[in-house]
């Protein structure tokens, strides 16, 4: 899950929201010997070179080393600077700031503006920095919305608390198949209950609810959502299963052909929902039906 | 690297979400088996395949998916047509086989790979 939310941020945010806009910059009619001192005093190992702000050029410490051991000090940078280097645009999204990175194995860019004026720079370090500034503040976000369903719990006076939520799924329907997850969905979401936990739940009734479009007359699907949990049950009037362990075997189907070929039936779902919840339960008797209870905590 | 990039780059069209093409896509996923997508399809990524009943439409959508390329010109369904209306999810659909489409995002720089590998290995 984490990798999913470090891509969101890459897509969300900007280059120029991460870069360090105080870049040091040169001119490029100034000697190479000039930069001993810059390069001493800051530790910096490369330089972006301007004319009127305009970008032209880049130059590393390994220019500079290579121009003094040939005695080229009085030389002027824009002589011995790298021509057209490879920059980032302040207004494109992270994303491609790393795949530069990987691509060139450089270790910092010169970001432009669409004047090819220097508005900044940005090394790795910064993109981690950025990355982790972002984590923090969607980490406070989630906190506030996941109080809420928890605030909820707080300000209802009772002895118990629990809000039960029951959705009736009708066998051999595939037009309305995945109708009741998806409301469901939509509640919980409501509920202000956290994304990773909505989407989890989604995956497990979505899978539960195909079973038993798939396979049952009728069934239904209830989720009680607690403070600390939601605890669904999925009870179907179908034929039982004969065999679970079987039936949980990875590819394992009775699904018939042509719901196959719907592309249901992969022998996956009952390891998809086993894989989304925190306990999984799976109960059925041949020819009465089958009952499943999955439960996801909320942290 | 966004939807209407990929329209462009292989002719696409587009039947469903016109609205909705200015998504970013964080990578592929190719399977005509929905527990498959389910289980494995990250969100925002771009999904390859050639089923074209309306079932497609909920599981972009409890993945949150960022569109569904229907290969070997196939057309949606009706009821598909209407459920990606309402749950705003674009459909766009080609002659290319699934093979083909996946080779063309590849050319085009869309992975499936993990940023936040990237950030540890580096």
């Amino acid at each position: 899950m984490e990798d999913n939310i470090l891509k969101e941020i890459a897509y969300e945010l900007k280059v120029s929201s991460v870069m360090n806009p105080n870049v040091l910059a040169v001119s490029g009619d100034e000697n190479i010997g000039s930069l001993r001192e810059i390069m001493r005093d800051k530790r910096i190992s490369g330089f972006p070179v301007v004319e009127n702000n305009v970008l032209v050029g880049v130059i590393s410490l390994e220019d500079f080393i290579k121009a003094i051991i040939n005695k080229e000090q009085d030389i002027p940078i824009k002589e011995k600077m790298t021509k057209n280097p490879e920059t980032l645009f302040e207004d494109e999204p992270l994303i491609n700031a790393l795949n530069k990175f990987e691509k060139f194995g450089y270790g910092r860019f010169p970001v432009i503006d669409k004047d090819k004026k220097l508005t900044g720079i940005i090394t790795k370090t910064d993109v981690i920095h950025g990355f982790l500034k972002h984590l923090k503040d969607k980490y406070y976000e989630e906190e506030i919305k996941g109080y809420r369903v928890s605030h909820f719990f707080d300000d209802v006076l009772a002895d118990k608390k629990e809000i039960t939520l029951e959705y009736e799924i009708m066998g051999g329907n595939f037009k309305k198949a995945g109708d009741a997850s998806s409301r469901l969905k939509r509640t919980i979401k409501m509920l202000g209950i956290h994304p990773d936990i909505t989407r989890r739940l989604a995956i497990a009734s979505y899978e539960a609810e195909m079973n038993v479009v798939i396979f049952a007359k009728k069934g239904r699907i209830k989720a009680i959502v607690f403070k600390d949990k939601i605890e669904v049950y999925v009870e179907d009037e179908g034929p039982g299963i004969e065999d679970i362990e079987k039936a949980m075997t990875p590819g394992f189907s009775t699904a018939p052909d042509w719901v196959r070929e719907l592309g249901f039936g992969a022998g996956m779902g009952l390891g998809n929902i086993k894989n989304c919840s925190d306990f999984f339960e799976l109960k059925s008797e041949v020819g009465l039906g089958t009952n499943l209870n999955f439960r996801i905590n909320i942290k | 690297m966004r939807l209407k990039e990929i329209v462009e780059s292989l002719s696409l069209s587009v039947i469903t979400g016109k609205e909705q093409l200015d998504r970013e896509i964080t990578g592929g996923y190719c399977s005509d088996l929905l527990s498959d997508v389910l289980a494995n399809a990250k969100e925002g990524n771009v999904w390859i395949t050639l089923q074209v009943h309306q079932n497609i439409v909920a599981v972009a959508s409890m993945k949150s998916l960022s569109g569904i390329i229907l290969v070997n010109n196939r057309n949606p369904d009706k009821d598909t047509l209407e459920k990606a209306e309402e749950e705003n999810i674009p459909i766009l659909t080609c002659p290319l086989s699934s093979f083909e489409v996946c080779g063309k995002l590849y050319q085009l720089g869309i992975r499936a790979y993990s940023i936040f590998h990237y950030l540890v290995q580096k």
